[in-house]
């Protein structure tokens, strides 16, 4: 595939959309779709929340088949009829959604596939992924349970596994949603040098300056219809800024010049009030590949956002697990509103107004078979006025879920469609109206924007700003360090399950919180 | 009760307990690779069954144990072939069509033994037992644990041959990956119906198996519902042993024993009322998942057909 030098194969696609459409009882998903992908290319797709994105990967990795339209490869009509076929075409792709058995070991996820009378060849596994985790500068641990890695970690297990298979087709559905900066940034130059040696990438993301510094060629989905494209020949021509602005337009018709950037009002000290969430030295023993906490001690007062900041994997979900109950902890104190909580359940931690939006959406935070409507209302089940001496009321329900529809702006075809079907964002939103309901005095947040739209991502940080407004006392963490800049009162650094230090989110927080970041003294 | 304790005693309890214990091993073991792979096989009972029926009529008419093994194992994998074809490829419910099977074999099975044997209920002759030569001279272990059909060995070396297949062979992570995260295994390029149904399939072989043990070696003869309950005893063993094919064995071997103790009491006449000697097994049951059903830790996607790009 060296051989090939970008030049001398540009102008063919490896593989081209005519005309795909693909409907979903009550939505178009696509609507006859144009795209050309040609090796050489980085592809970018961008797109709103439930644009049809990752509806369009599916048809190409062969999870889906269009309703109408065809798919050419190396410019023959090939109807792909399965992910095997996929694969087997050259298609690897790193789906939006987890696509790892959890039981399994990383190394058991990376076999998957292989001829089934054969044993395993872990030892040849071994040597390649030593091979390609060098080149993309990142560590694997091959014996560790999935379940034991962070959201993040899997991620790069996955694009390990796609680059792997040796694919001249390379699909990243928002593949770095999860990774931090510096990880992002050697995504970026790896995908450059795959693309000098020839091969096709199609890269999805929600982060215009990703799709900007990365891209060759833009093509941006609004509504399940291709709105626009800019090929390699205007690209070029371009800054970093009039593309961004150029996407902006043909997403939302409106311009700004960094829609990310919003001036953070300056809050009124509220020293004097008593903290509503007090940790002292909260301990959690690690597991075998996952980080325990040591010594987690902070407070939150009313109205103050907290944030904690830090590479993925760092402890981050342990320590919301932890003070949501969710996770037994070795030691220390939790105290909301003066009265200590950390004997008490999930449950009743819930009901004294503790709330935790967690980062698996799907996985922990809904359950993707249940309708929508009762979705919002899983952590009251058997509740009034929900729930009546064990009976569903269905028309209270209804009523109550189509206002928090309404309110958070959740875009499904109706109050019955199971929540897995709705758009990463979307069910972002369910979660955000269930949690931020009656009676939360503390929220913790984790990673919670990520995977969602420009226009979300706004939305979700006014929502969290918001809640701060109330006066609840609000703990956002986040590898997005601009997130973190934006919106938190101060900002602790967390590494190794310990918390380095804590700033005061002023004007030089921004190098304060990278230097505790990289393991220097703030 | 003097005699209770004799030696002669204890190794035909013993013996009994090991004859006891192999159907209810292969079914264990062969519901534990069903569930492994995403499927509640409720239907092995009927598989069980039909197993034992053309296993007896195997037998019967060939005058040959092993041919009635055979047609055993054929005829169960027959029933899971209904199975396969209604829960794994269009994806009906499991446990309707699982109870559905069970209910129309009992039936059936008894039906066509009266057609073919009206009352009569003929017998094989007893089983040749391999003896195994030292071992078998052990007092009280030897003539209970290893003066057994050849048969019964095979099933107890199947334990490791299992254990081996779920940790050693690509075969075995794609069984665990359709239980747990089938769209992972369909995105690898392995097609999960296919899989699912291959581990449904070895269920009813398996469960065939046992059922044709269980009428030739165990009775000697086929009655009708003769399995009694030895399928759904299978799926607690296989619920209870999380994932891992020696505690299938211990388990069988322990309701072996209530099974054995249950004939033996009987025999001896002791003063107890049969139906609560009948009852020991099934006390057995309840107390093993009163101390262990907490622990039973099943597969995520168990029971829920697997529909590509659904979602
Ligand atoms: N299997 C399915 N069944 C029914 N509806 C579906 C299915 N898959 C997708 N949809 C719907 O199709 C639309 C497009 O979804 P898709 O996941 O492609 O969006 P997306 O652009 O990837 O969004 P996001 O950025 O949030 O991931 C959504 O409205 C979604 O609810
Ligand atoms: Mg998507």
């Amino acid at each position: 595939m060296s051989g090939f030098s970008s030049s001398s194969v540009a102008g063919r696609d490896i593989v081209a959309l005519e005309g795909v459409t693909k409907r979903f009882p009550g939505i178009v998903a696509n609507d006859s779709v144009d795209l050309s992908i040609r090796p050489g290319e980085v592809h970018v797709l961008l797109g709103e929340n439930g644009a049809g994105k990752s509806t369009l990967i599916g048809m190409l990795s062969g999870l889906q088949q269009p309703d109408e339209g065809r798919i050419l490869v190396d410019g023959k009509p090939t109807p792909i009829t399965s992910p095997r076929h996929a694969l087997a075409l050259g298609i690897g792709t790193v789906f939006q959604h987890m696509m790892l058995v959890p039981t399994l070991t990383v190394a058991e996820n990376l076999l998957l596939g292989g001829p089934w009378w054969q044993r395993p060849r872990t030892e040849e596994l071994a040597a390649r992924v030593a091979e390609i985790t060098g080149m993309l500068g990142i560590t694997v641990k091959l014996q560790a349970k999935v379940s034991e890695l962070s959201l993040g970690e899997q991620q790069q297990v996955e694009i390990l596994r796609a680059m792997l298979r040796n694919s001249r087709l390379l699909i990243l559905d928002e593949s770095t949603s999860m990774l931090t900066p510096k990880g992002i940034d050697e995504l970026g130059a790896l995908m450059r040098r795959l693309v000098e040696q020839g091969l096709a990438i199609v890269f999805i993301t929600h982060k215009l300056k990703e799709a900007a510094a990365f891209g060759d060629r833009i093509s941006v989905l609004k509504l399940g219809r291709k709105v626009g494209e800019i090929p390699p020949e205007r690209f070029r021509t371009l800054g970093e800024q009039e593309i961004v602005s150029e996407i902006v337009e043909l997403m939302f018709g409106k311009q700004k010049d960094d829609p990310e950037a919003v001036e953070r009002p300056v809050r009124t000290a509220r020293a004097g009030t008593a903290p509503l969430l007090q940790v002292a030295d909260l301990a959690v023993a690690p597991t075998d590949n996952a980080p325990g906490l040591s010594s987690i001690s902070f407070d939150i007062r009313p109205g103050e956002i907290l944030g904690i900041a830090g590479i993925d994997g760092n402890g981050q979900k342990q320590l919301a697990e932890a003070l949501a109950g969710q996770r037994t902890a070795a030691g220390g104190s939790i105290r909301l509103d003066g009265a200590a909580i950390e004997t008490l359940s999930v449950g009743e931690r819930r009901r004294r107004g503790l709330r935790y939006l967690t980062d698996d959406r799907l996985g922990e935070g809904t359950v993707g078979t249940f309708p929508v409507s009762i979705n919002f209302f899983l952590k009251q089940v058997g509740a009034a006025p929900f729930w009546r001496n064990g009976v569903e009321k269905r028309a209270e329900i209804d009523k109550r879920a189509a206002q928090l529809v309404r309110e958070y702006d959740v875009r499904t075809p109706s109050l019955k469609t199971p929540v897995a079907r709705l758009s990463g964002g979307n069910i972002q939103k369910v979660l955000l109206a269930r949690e931020l309901a009656e009676g939360a005095q503390v929220v913790i947040f984790n990673k919670p924007t990520y995977g969602l739209d420009l226009a979300n991502t706004l939305a979700s940080r006014q929502r969290i700003r918001d809640t701060a407004a109330r006066g609840l006392a609000v703990l956002l963490i986040s590898t997005d360090l601009e997130e973190l800049l934006g919106l938190c009162d101060r900002i602790a650094v967390i590494a190794d399950g310990a918390l380095v230090g804590t700033v005061e989110n002023v004007d030089d927080a921004r190098t304060k919180v990278g230097r505790l970041m990289i393991g220097l003294a703030a | 009760m003097t005699g209770l304790f004799s030696e002669v005693f204890l190794s035909a309890l013993l013996f009994g307990a090991v004859t006891a214990a192999i159907p209810l091993l292969l079914a264990g073991l062969g519901e534990q690779i069903s569930e492994k792979a995403g499927v509640l096989n409720i239907g092995i009972e009927g598989m069980m069954l039909a197993g034992a029926y053309l296993g007896f009529v195997g037998a019967f008419y060939s005058g040959s144990l092993w041919l009635g093994f055979l047609t055993g194992a054929v005829g169960g994998a027959a029933v899971a072939l209904v199975m396969a074809l209604l829960c794994v490829r269009i994806g009906l419910n499991q446990i309707v069509i699982g109870i559905a099977l069970t209910l129309g074999l009992e039936g059936l099975t008894a039906l066509l033994h009266h057609f073919q044997f009206s009352r009569s209920y003929p017998r094989l002759p007893a089983a040749e037992a391999t003896v195994i030569p030292l071992l078998s001279d052990i007092p009280v272990i030897g003539p209970a644990f290893f003066k057994h059909h050849l048969i019964v060995y095979l099933a107890v070396a199947l334990v490791f041959g299992m254990s081996y297949l779920y940790r050693r062979t690509q075969l075995g992570l794609n069984l665990q990956a359709a239980g747990d995260k089938p769209a992972a295994l369909d995105v690898a390029g392995i097609d999960v119906v296919r899989t699912r149904t291959i581990a449904v399939l070895t269920t009813g072989a398996l469960a065939g198996l046992g059922g044709a043990y269980l009428a030739n070696v165990g009775a000697g003869l086929f009655i009708p519902f003769i399995t009694n309950g030895a399928g759904f005893l299978g799926i607690v063993l296989a619920m209870l042993a999380r994932g891992r094919p020696i505690w299938v064995l211990f388990g069988a071997l322990l309701f072996g024993v209530c099974l054995s103790l249950t004939t033996a009491m009987q025999v001896a006449g002791i003063n107890i009322p049969t139906d609560i000697i009948q009852m020991l097994p099934f006390l057995a049951v309840m107390i093993m998942l009163v101390l262990f059903g907490r622990r039973a830790s099943l597969p995520a996607a168990l029971g829920i057909p697997y529909e590509r790009g659904a979602r």
